[in-house]
């Protein structure tokens, strides 16, 4: 099951143009663009690992570009997104995040339930791919 | 480079296409600001019609590699090498070899490290902020230590390398230093030397050249000299040039700023005077001849 989480994660993978361009965007706005990869895909997972350190003071998006390449050769099998990080004043935060690398294979999830006192149910999401160990769930 | 696809052409208009692109305006510009270093321009000249051309050929879809545009300026202090650099900047972006036409400046503190794991990650920052522009390593023979072997010097290099060499159309690399160091610099690397293609020597100003350029930074600091200080200016030229650590240009401006205290003291000297226009604007023979080159000369 394809993840959706993010910008444009609906629409089919982008090409590397397509991801250049839209750096270029964000860096013209002056946001800092950085790599986060994680094998873990539940979406409430917010810790990402972040590839490399920070960047900005960028002007061209080749830079970001050529750090994927290096995080794509290392994580080409998890997850990686770009997260354009806006620093001014009243922000501070996230701008704009999106899927740049997935896995070949994303096995999906499962719904859990969680029997509780009186008949009642809680439910769960739970991905396949967690099942196994850090560093090897996706072959 | 375009990321829109240009429709394929067959004739060119080579002055349409050259002022299109604009990049004479910078040459000119070039040729009206900095005095002297006629090979420097010749060079530069050769390189923007080569680029010129290139677009051309681009355009007509006789498609070669992107040239290689790293260069190495190598002259004396104050020979006008970052100036320049800045200059070829505009040049490379008008003409569209570089993205964006910014220029980072570098020397050895801001690409190598101080402890082992530092240097990779530090030269790569600078080489990322320096893409799509032009990266300027000044005093670059600083990054070998030919003698610590446990330098990192040699791992920022080695980054260096490969990144001119793979990422020809996103950066280009300027070196820059004094003749002499930077041909041993070569020599302990070559694999710099022959991934740089350009080789700029500047030469040092004459001493018309320094009475020049000193007119023309005084008249953007919105000063003058009197003829007579002038005169002066002349033969204070003559006896610098010949005493040490004389660097060109440079040594002009720190002359022209004490000069200016002189003058301004001069002034302050005399409280009841007033003063017109003229007054605070000119530098006058006495500014000059206070300075201590001419003392020197009298001993």
């Amino acid at each position: 099951m394809r993840i959706t989480q993010g910008c444009f994660s609906f629409l089919p993978d982008l090409t590397d143009e397509q991801i250049s361009r839209q750096v270029q965007y964000c860096l013209e706005k002056g946001w800092a663009v950085n790599i986060e990869f994680t094998d873990d895909p539940h979406p409430r997972n917010s810790f990402w690992e972040m590839w490399g350190l920070p960047m900005f003071d960028l002007r061209d998006a080749a830079g970001v570009m050529m750090e994927l390449g290096q995080c794509r050769k290392v994580y080409g099998n998890s997850y990686i997104r770009l997260s354009a990080f806006d620093n001014s004043h009243g922000w501070e935060s996230v701008r704009l995040s999106f899927i740049v690398n997935r896995p070949k294979d994303e096995p999906g999830f499962r719904l859990e339930r969680h029997e509780m006192a009186g008949r009642n149910i809680r439910y769960t999401t739970k991905s396949y791919a967690v099942d196994r160990p850090e560093g090897g769930r996706y072959g | 480079m375009d990321l829109d696809a240009s429709p394929m052409t067959d004739r060119v208009n080579l002055r349409e296409e050259l002022e299109a692109v604009g990049s004479e305006e910078i040459l000119t510009q070039l040729d009206r600001e900095l005095i002297g270093l006629k090979p420097v321009k010749t060079r530069i000249r050769e390189i923007a019609s080569l680029l010129l051309i290139e677009r051309i050929r681009k355009r007509m879809n006789l498609t070669t590699d992107t040239p290689t545009l790293h260069m190495s300026f190598t002259g004396n202090p104050g020979t006008g090498k970052t100036t320049v650099a800045l200059r070829i900047a505009g040049i490379l972006h008008r003409l569209g070899f570089v993205r964006r036409g910014h220029v980072v400046s570098v020397t050895r503190d801001e690409l190598v490290g101080q402890y082992i794991g530092h240097t990779a990650p530090k030269t790569k920052e600078v080489l990322k902020k320096a893409m799509g522009g032009v990266l300027f390593i000044d005093e670059a023979y600083y990054l070998n230590r030919p003698d610590n072997e446990r330098d990192y010097g040699q791992e920022a290099i080695e980054i260096l390398l490969q990144v001119m060499e793979s990422q020809r159309e996103d950066l280009v690399v300027i070196l820059a230093g004094y003749g002499d160091r930077m041909e041993k610099f070569f020599a302990s690397n070559p694999g710099f030397r022959s991934r740089i293609a350009h080789h700029i020597d500047f030469p040092d100003y004459s001493n018309d050249e320094l009475l020049a350029i000193a007119e023309l930074m005084l008249h953007d600091m919105n000063y003058k000299f009197s003829d007579e200080a002038r005169q002066a200016f002349i033969r204070y030229i003559a006896a610098r040039v010949t005493q040490p650590l004389f660097s060109n240009a440079r040594s002009i401006r720190n002359a022209l700023d004490r000069m200016r205290l002189r003058q301004a003291n001069r002034l302050v000297a005399d409280l009841d005077r007033m003063l017109d226009a003229d007054d605070v604007m000119s530098l006058q023979a006495s500014d000059v001849l206070a300075s201590r080159v001419f003392l020197k000369d009298k001993s």
